[in-house]
């Protein structure tokens, strides 16, 4: 079967970690940081005015792929309800000794409340491990879509992206 | 019989962006819908739109709309609602009905922005209720909120199929699938990841072979497509649906500028015959513009762009606007639209639009 986001609507590991909105390994390890899954070429630049930091550029040609600039993103989290496409994620991977957290944006009813233990999924909605939620952002300045982050299992951080929906 | 300077026939997101430009300009401007809202299609529209600032990126649709009508409204723009227009006669004179009357309005110039309509699919059982237009299913959960079935089948994966699946399982619904004959999904990725995160599995090179149930879908077949589009024997499988949605495509609506007498081109990318126009939007008929999905089927961001192109030189020509200030602003118009049309999404767009006013221009020429 043909990979790839053309083929399957999800990015495949090899262009996710090709795109320039990805942070390198190495980032990951020292703290949060935002990871842009945005790795095709359409008209858009939210995310670059979002950023308090100037940690996103995407230039004149607003067709150019969001690049992280992974020294200045702090993992504040403002560009991920500024993304129209839902494409931006939040991780802090060394959460805990034995867990991480990831944050996505959420549009959908009902929401679960902090502490709730939850069912998380990958990017094609398959469940892969429970998780725990540590906040649901749903201010109004998202505009309608909620943030909510859980705490998972380490090895799952570039795995897990939402709560699986059954 | 009434008169004015510009009457628009269509009052979406090109329309109203037209009437704006004209009464910004000075002009007096009447816009005609034969629906009971203006804003055309943007109202039922509630995700988050893609582009630049200046398109309003990262603003939802319906929030698009409210601020063309806050607009017009201060503008003075004059829409007269419920209002469908049926023929267009000698000396620019627009014909409508109002509250089963016969009215007439004549303009100095006319803006045709008539948007499009869906696309149909035939198959087995396709006139079964249950099967409808993923547009008709986006007006029932986002306009009316009544959502149309519990168990849907999206057939078509350009952004229409993507949002209009997206937004079911936000009104509730369990999308069950979503069909596409090519061997690629079409239309944006994000829009494509965001079902599939919610569960949805995207059958590319599958087709509906036929959609069963008495007097409405319970069932539906799906089979799998070779290299030449031709079913798969033994492929077949069938799917627990109550709604089979088609999303295969918008055509432009035409007819008014076919009964004037407007000269067309056919232009694939754009959903099929459209009418030849020049730089300014013009028509092959002096006077009348064209803009939005009647001029090639996009979406709503180039939409009201190509509305206020086709309103700036609207006033320009009937000395509104000097050739100097009209030849800045429709340069700053034709920036964005670029920027719109750019990209590997744009880029067919892009060569089209060049093929449609070259195709102006050559007739010009002979």
């Amino acid at each position: 079967m043909n990979k790839g986001v053309k083929f399957t609507g999800v990015p495949s590991m090899e262009e996710i970690k090709g795109c320039p909105g990805t942070p390198g390994e190495e980032r990951f390890e020292k703290g949060p940081v935002v990871s842009i899954e945005c790795v095709q070429k359409i008209p858009c630049n939210p995310c670059e005015a979002a950023c308090p930091f100037g940690a996103i550029e995407v230039g004149s040609s607003i067709t150019s792929l969001p690049k992280l600039d992974e020294e200045k993103c702090i993992g504040c989290g403002v560009c991920i309800p500024k993304c129209p496409g839902l494409a931006i994620f939040k991780i802090h991977k060394n959460y805990s000794e034995k867990t991480s957290m990831v944050e996505f944006p959420f549009e959908y009813l009902p929401l679960p409340e902090k502490g709730d233990q939850v069912p998380c999924g990958d990017r094609f909605g398959k469940y892969i491990a429970d998780g725990k939620v540590l906040d649901v952002k749903n201010d109004k300045k998202n505009d309608g879509t909620t943030l909510i982050s859980v705490e998972i299992p380490k090895e799952y951080f570039m795995g897990i992206r939402t709560i699986y929906r059954g | 019989m009434k008169e004015t300077q510009v009457v628009i026939v269509g009052g979406g997101p090109a329309g109203l962006a037209a009437g704006i430009e004209i009464a910004k300009s000075g002009g007096q401007v009447t816009v005609l819908d034969e629906n009971k809202k203006p804003g055309g299609q943007l109202f039922k529209q509630i995700h988050k739109f893609f582009g630049s600032r200046e398109h309003l990126a990262g603003t939802r649709g319906y929030e698009i709309g409210t601020k063309l009508l806050e607009e017009t409204k201060e503008l003075g723009v004059d829409v007269i609602l419920d209002a469908p227009v049926y023929g267009i006669f000698e000396g620019k004179t627009v014909v409508y009905s109002k509250d089963g009357k016969q009215h007439q309005i004549k303009g100095d110039k006319i803006i045709l922005a008539t948007g499009a309509t869906e696309n149909t699919l035939a198959f087995p059982g396709s006139d079964l209720p249950g099967v409808m237009g993923a547009g008709a299913a986006q007006t029932m959960i986002n306009v009316n909120r009544v959502l149309p079935g519990k168990k849907v089948l999206m057939v078509g994966s350009g952004n229409v199929g993507l949002i209009v699946s997206y937004q079911l399982m936000q009104a509730g619904a369990d999308v069950v699938g979503l069909v596409e004959a090519a061997p690629n999904v079409s239309g944006y990725g994000v829009h494509a990841s965001k079902i599939s995160r919610g569960g949805v599995p995207i059958y590319t090179s599958h087709t509906v072979k036929r959609a069963m149930g008495d007097g409405e879908v319970s069932k539906v077949e799906i089979c799998e497509l070779d290299e030449r589009f031709q079913m798969i024997e033994g492929t077949e499988k069938i799917l627990d649906v109550d709604t089979i949605c088609i999303a295969v495509g918008l055509s432009p609506m035409s007819e008014i500028a076919w009964t004037i007498g407007c000269d067309f081109t056919f232009i694939p990318t754009f959903g099929g015959h459209v009418p030849k126009h020049n730089e300014n939007m013009e028509s092959t008929i002096s006077g009348i513009y064209v803009s939005g999905d009647i001029s090639g089927v996009e979406e709503a961001s180039s939409a009201m762009e190509e509305g206020r192109l086709a309103g700036i030189a609207a006033s320009e020509s009937l000395g509104l606007y000097s050739e100097e200030k009209a030849k800045e602003l429709k340069g700053q118009v034709w920036n964005r639209l670029n920027t719109l049309r750019d990209g590997e999404f744009g880029e067919k767009r892009k060569q089209s639009k060049n093929v449609q006013i070259s195709r102006y221009m050559e007739d010009a020429n002979e």
